[in-house]
């Protein structure tokens, strides 16, 4: 009777407990996504579910076979991610090193280039859609530098890198910050005796920094990462996809497919496949860098 | 990293980075300066400083996109699902790291897992899920999503601490005739401050700053706009106007810029410690 009771009070506990979260992760989650490999096989339109008819393997064969935009996007997303990853890291290991030595405005400075990231991408991409509109017109009328008078967000080209600075611009301070305190954990005297040891600045860095703070830069290389290849908001406030299907990202293309094309179940194919390169890419980026890790 | 003490190299250091922080500034002062400009005068000259000040620009937008609405409604969603998940995220770890059965352990690979899903192969069907269950349109409709979207991370980040808090404390309340809801509310929860401070930083900053999840979900309700969507719509009415625009925008990055610049050393912090867990 008694180890009943017990028994009893332990399944309650794990309903409380655990139930809440567990309801609420279950339907808003985990269902869509089994959903999913459902939707994908129907010609769904957004609107009437019972209408959908089982389509089989018609979505996927057009993906592959008749769908140059989605592979368009693939092949701009991916450029974008390799570029802005590499020039994010690049400048916020920069800022980090430089903040990390004794500056009368160290703790401003921080909070300086921490701050684009508050801001939501919707409103950055504003933001930049007036900078690059009006601003950098004006700046390049006044100092004649020819980089301020492109014509930033009219073609392809220069489209592609408005998006680069504005990303890097957000994430370049949210990285850093995880770098100085990669750095700041690094033991003084091991630079200390690399250094007797005659160690140069670059070998310093190469050497002692670099595999020290390792874990930090498994860490802001994933979310990069994921960051830039999943790109949405930033996309559609600055460029819209812009001039034609230019600069579309992949989440805006399957957005665009669904929302503006109303074809729900080939989005949903689309958003799988979106699904599986988001895994393959982050799980082989951080299995790559989680091997060089080294403990001090 | 060299030693502490100034010198002339410091001081160089510290010019270029000043440099470098005006440069990452000077998009702000262009939105700023132009916010209280006529139109004309923007698009004569966007980098001056304004001849006139036109502060009307805020009060024709302040109607425009009813803010007090938008705020209101950014700031009630955003609260009521980060009370929410810190309460119920908190409870489920401390249940999967002090009862680590099978199913537990199930639980919490999946939800680890479930981070990787990015919201696009997701958001399609959930439409469908919400509009089923009648969630659509409504405020607890979008908090119960928001809730189900911020429990991977959250119970990621409780896991984790949790562990390291010592057991004996748990023990001794237990023993004195605390029962298990007692001993998690007066004993554990208080001594997961740093954690829950995180948890709330990372969780208010991304849904207060989402957009397609309240234009999914909360759709045509009017009275639940948020302010990235109300902007949003703005924008696409008003593409050339841009005295009005950017007076919008200023307006709508003034609420998390002082959230940001009054907690700055937690959000730091916080955000470091996810981060480093995550």
């Amino acid at each position: 009777m008694r180890k009943d009771l017990r028994l009893q009070r332990g399944w309650g506990q794990q309903i409380v407990f655990l139930g809440p979260c567990l309801l609420f992760f279950l339907t808003i989650v985990v269902t869509p996504f089994f959903l999913g490999f459902y939707y994908s096989s129907t010609d769904w339109n957004g609107l009437d579910l019972d209408k959908a008819v089982w389509t089989g393997a018609a979505n996927w064969r057009r993906i592959f076979t008749n769908d140059d935009k989605f592979w368009e996007s693939l092949l701009f997303t991916l450029r974008f991610t390799v570029i802005s990853v590499v020039a994010a890291n690049v400048l916020a290991l920069l800022l980090a090193f430089i903040l990390m030595t004794t500056l009368k405005t160290k703790k401003l400075l921080r909070t300086i280039f921490f701050m684009p990231n508050v801001i939501g991408g919707i409103l950055l991409g504003y933001i930049w859609q007036f900078i690059f509109t009006k601003g950098f017109a004006t700046i390049g009328e006044l100092t004649g530098i020819s980089f301020f008078k492109l014509p930033w967000l009219g073609t392809p080209s220069t489209g592609f890198w408005g998006l680069v600075i504005v990303f890097v611009w957000q994430t370049a301070g949210y990285m850093m910050v995880i770098y100085i305190a990669a750095l700041a954990g690094i033991p003084k005297d091991l630079v200390e005796a690399a250094k007797i040891d005659g160690a140069r600045a670059p070998q310093l860095f190469k050497s002692v920094y670099v595999p020290l703070i390792m874990p930090a830069i498994t860490i802001c290389l994933f979310l990069t990462t994921s960051n830039a290849f999943k790109m949405f908001d930033l996309n559609l406030s600055l460029t819209k996809g812009g001039p034609g299907t230019s600069t579309q990202s992949l989440a805006y293309n399957i957005y665009a497919e669904a929302l503006i094309n109303n074809r729900y179940g080939l989005g949903t194919a689309k958003a799988l496949l979106f699904f599986a390169a988001v895994s393959l890419i982050t799980v082989t980026q951080v299995w790559l860098t989680k091997r060089k890790e080294v403990s001090a | 990293m060299n030693s502490s003490r100034y010198r002339p190299r410091n001081f160089i250091l510290e010019i270029a980075a000043i440099l470098l922080a005006i440069i990452f500034l000077s998009p702000f002062y262009l939105v700023l300066s132009n916010s209280v400009k006529g139109l004309k005068d923007i698009l004569i000259d966007a980098a001056s400083w304004p001849q006139v000040f036109h502060w009307d620009n805020y009060s024709k937008v302040w109607d425009a996109i009813d803010f007090p609405q938008a705020f209101f409604s950014s700031l009630q969603i955003t609260v009521l699902s980060v009370i929410f998940i810190v309460l119920f995220s908190s409870m489920a770890a401390y249940q999967i790291v002090r009862k680590p059965t099978r199913f537990n352990s199930f639980v919490f690979l999946l939800l680890v897992s479930a981070m990787i899903i990015p919201f696009q192969s997701l958001m399609l069907q959930l439409v469908r899920v919400t509009s089923i269950l009648e969630l659509r349109g409504e405020l607890y409709g979008i908090v119960a999503c928001y809730l189900g979207f911020g429990m991977p991370l959250s119970v990621f980040l409780f896991h984790g601490f949790i562990k390291t808090v010592p057991f004996e404390l748990e023990e001794a309340a237990r023993v004195d005739g605390s029962n298990p809801y007692g001993v998690f509310f007066k004993i554990v929860f208080p001594l997961l401050m740093p954690i829950i401070v995180t948890v709330i930083i990372l969780n208010t900053l991304w849904i207060w700053n989402d957009y397609l999840l309240p234009v999914l979900v909360i759709g045509g309700n009017k009275d639940l706009t948020t302010l990235p969507v109300a902007v949003t719509k703005f924008f696409g009415q008003y593409t050339k106007k841009w005295d009005l625009a950017l007076a919008g925008l200023v307006m709508a990055i003034t609420p998390i810029l002082i959230f940001f610049l009054s907690l700055q050393r937690y959000i730091v912090e916080g955000v470091t410690t996810g981060s480093i867990k995550g």
